[in-house]
Parts: C-alpha cells; sequence; structure tokens
C-alpha cells in the first residue's frame, strides 16, 4: 500500500521548513470552476503552479480535453493531476477502440469516480471537475472529491483552493440560461474576483467555452500576484 | 543548499548547479558534478538526496541509451522528460526519490526546451527555473533580467548574476559551480565557477 495522508504529510514536509502543518491539497494551489448555460458550458482554471509560496510557472494547464465535447479540469496535487489525465486518457481511448464512439459526460463522471474510489485507501489528492455536452447538446457539469464522490450540479461547481471564494461569486453571479457571451463574462469575473482573494491560485485565468458548434479558448488577464 | 537553475536562450539551453557534496556540517567534495549528460543533446541537473540524485539521473541515463539502442534513433527531449516523470510517479507511492530535476536538451526542428521535474513527478516546460534555497535568490534574478532568445553571452552574463547573488546571501553559500549548455552542436561542460579550488586527488 502507498502512503497514507499522514505518511504523506511526512514526504512532503520533509523538504519544507515551515512549522504550520502540511496541506496536501494546498501544496500546488488551484482553481476550478464549470458553469452551464443555455446549450452551452464554460469550464476555466487558473494558470498558477506553485510550490506552496513560490510560484513556479504561470502557465500551468489544468483543464484537459477527452474529446469535442467533453472536458476535464483536475485541481489538487499537481503531479497526482498529471497521473490521472493520463490514465483517463488511456481508459478513454480504449473506450473509443472499443465502442467506436466517444464517452458520454455521465458516463466518464462514472469512470473519474470509479478510479479514483480504487484508490480509498491511498487516494490521488486532486478533485477533478468534468464538463461536458451530453444528447440533444443538453450540458452537464459535475464535480467529486478525491474519493469520488460525485456532486452533480445544474448551475455551477467548483474546486480548488479558491472553492469557497468560488462559491460566494458563483451564488451572486450566476442566472440561469445564459447564453455564451454572457456566460463567459459571468465565469470570468466569477474566477478572478476568487483568486484575488486566495494566494495560492492566480495568475491569471484560462477559459473554455463549449457550444454545439465550436470551442472557444481564452486567456485572461487578471492581477498578476 | 544545493542549487540547480537553468535557462533557455536563443538555440541554446544552459543548466548551472552547485558542485559540494555535503553530509550534516561536513563538505566532502566542491567539486562534484551534478548535472548529467544523458545524450549528445540532453542535460539533466538534479538536485536532492545523494543517492538517490545519482541513482535515479543514471538509472534515467541508462534508460535513454537503451532507448537509442533499440530504435536507432534518440529519444526527443519532451518524451524523456515524460518518460521521467513516469518513473518518479510510479516510484511515488512505493519508494519516492527525493531528487528534483531541470532537464535540457536540444531537438532538430524544435529547438531547445528545459522541463521543471520536482520529486513529486510534477512536470512543466519552463523558460527559466531553479530548486533549492538558491532558487529563492535566482528566481526573482531571473524575472527581471531575463528575457525570451538571450544570445550566449547574456544567458551566462544572468547566470553569473545568479551565482553572485546566491554567494552574496545565503548563509553556507556553495562556493563552487558548474555550467554546462546544450546547443545543436551537443551538450557540454561550458565553464566552472569556483571560488575555493578542490586539491587534486590522484586517482587510485
Amino acid at each position: 500500500m502507498g502512503p497514507t495522508v499522514t505518511e504523506w504529510c511526512l514526504i512532503i514536509g520533509s523538504a519544507c521548513h515551515h512549522s504550520h502543518p502540511l496541506q496536501i491539497f494546498e501544496y500546488n494551489g488551484s482553481a476550478l470552476v464549470a458553469m452551464v448555460g443555455k446549450n452551452c458550458f464554460a469550464i476555466a482554471s487558473d494558470r498558477r503552479l506553485g510550490v506552496q509560496l513560490q510560484t513556479i510557472a504561470t502557465d500551468f494547464q489544468r483543464v484537459f480535453k477527452i474529446h469535442d465535447r467533453l472536458y476535464i479540469g483536475l485541481s489538487g496535487l499537481a503531479t497526482d493531476a498529471q497521473t490521472m489525465y493520463q490514465k483517463l486518457v488511456f481508459r478513454h481511448k480504449m473506450y473509443q477502440l472499443r465502442e467506436e464512439r466517444d464517452m458520454k459526460p455521465q458516463t466518464f463522471a462514472s469512470l473519474v469516480s470509479a478510479l479514483l474510489y480504487e484508490k480509498r485507501f491511498g487516494p490521488f489528492f486532486c478533485q477533478p471537475v468534468i464538463a461536458g455536452l451530453g444528447d440533444n447538446d443538453e450540458p452537464f457539469i459535475c464535480t467529486m472529491d478525491c474519493l469520488g464522490a460525485k456532486e452533480l450540479a445544474k448551475d455551477f461547481v467548483v474546486s480548488g483552493t479558491a472553492s469557497e471564494s468560488l462559491y460566494g461569486a458563483c451564488e451572486s453571479m450566476y442566472k440561469p440560461d445564459m447564453g455564451p457571451e454572457e456566460l463567459f463574462e459571468t465565469i470570468s469575473q466569477a474566477l478572478l474576483s476568487s483568486v484575488d482573494r486566495d494566494c495560492l491560485s492566480g495568475w491569471g485565468g484560462y477559459v473554455l467555452l463549449v457550444t454545439p458548434t465550436e470551442v472557444q479558448e481564452k486567456i485572461l488577464k487578471g492581477r498578476m500576484d | 543548499m544545493e542549487c540547480v537553475f537553468g535557462l533557455v536562450g536563443k538555440g541554446f539551453a544552459i543548466v548551472a548547479a552547485d558542485s559540494s557534496a555535503v553530509h550534516s556540517i561536513l563538505v566532502h567534495k566542491s567539486n562534484e558534478d551534478k548535472v548529467m549528460v544523458l545524450d549528445s543533446h540532453k542535460l539533466l541537473g538534479a538536485s536532492g538526496e545523494p543517492g538517490d540524485r545519482v541513482q535515479f539521473t543514471e538509472f534515467i541515463q541508462k534508460n535513454v541509451h537503451l532507448y537509442q539502442f533499440r530504435n536507432g534513433i534518440p529519444l526527443t527531449t519532451a518524451a524523456t522528460a515524460s518518460f521521467t516523470r513516469g518513473e518518479l510517479a510510479t516510484a511515488l507511492r512505493k519508494n519516492p526519490y527525493s531528487v528534483n530535476l531541470l532537464l535540457a536538451g536540444y531537438d532538430k526542428g524544435v529547438g531547445p526546451s528545459m522541463y521543471y521535474i520536482d520529486y513529486i513527478a510534477t512536470m512543466h516546460k519552463i523558460e527559466k527555473g531553479a530548486f533549492g534555497y538558491g532558487s529563492y535568490f535566482c528566481l526573482s534574478m531571473m524575472d527581471r533580467l531575463y528575457h525570451p532568445d538571450m544570445t550566449i553571452e547574456e544567458a551566462i552574463e544572468l547566470i553569473d548574476k545568479c551565482i553572485v547573488e546566491i554567494r552574496t546571501r545565503l548563509v553556507v553559500a556553495p562556493p563552487n559551480f558548474v555550467i554546462k549548455i546544450v546547443d545543436q552542436d551537443g551538450a557540454r561542460e561550458y565553464a566552472w565557477r569556483e571560488s575555493i579550488k578542490s586539491p587534486d586527488v590522484s586517482m587510485a
């Protein structure tokens, strides 16, 4: 069996010299949000890769494409996010070979949940946010914790070190049935205002807006600090 | 304390590392080479626990060579970085290596590239990076003075400024540094920056 959470704290803590207890989910810093609009969805993340107080890069990718109408964002420990992404892409490619079609978002969410729960007593320290267009171009979003407990939502889902700020910002800014432009504006403002209150996430934003006909990627310039 | 840092310039990448081998309060040697030449066009600067550092970098070097023997062509820098990350990630939940790595390479058609791979297998492609206590000084220096497509002279000037900063501001600063460069002509040692000369030891 791999290291437990306590042992993990010792492994990572041995490299740092701070007296406060080590939080695995706060090691790299991240912010993720996905929102549902009218026949479209948007998924956004911050761009900071840090190691506790130090910023390593300001162009880190947290949102990954699974197929044209399905995206996953992975917050939490960056190494586990990268490992999870590799495992998921592998599983989806095998699915495509066998079924000769793309996975539905609901099916993919169940797959992610199962993969996470497999490691129940030595988990991957990442919290996914899944967003996709299902049948009839119906947008689907969900999030789950690091053990695979799914949370389906009809409006928005958030994840990462800035999640509490994101909940507040999204709750106040969200309206149902927004069009793509309004959705983009809303999710960008919610993301930027939330990461500005979190020192571990930020350094700009990355927003992906998906409609049945097109995909728009935009980089946001926020407070660079 | 160990420092490894590097940057990507116009058509080349540089990796510099301190060269002290330290055990508690004792300095075993001051000319330890911590930047391994993986193959003709790749450098791997490593910092961390000495046993893991040597074992892991040699393991990567031998696997890079094995790929070339088996397939007749060398691995690209990106593929080497992926492989290295994979090895660190697999070992992470069994018997983790405590090694931080800066992998730099030159690929025909792609040019120079540098990858930051830390000891828990977080990988990211970067233009400038640093590990260790020295990173607190180097990263700020590079943020201020680095720009894309630097010439070799400008880059070495920046590396030297980082070294001076480490020597001035870090308590127990390592005295000597090695600088290696990789460009289209290959990976090679560029210079040593020594402020304490190690006595020559005759090889038994």
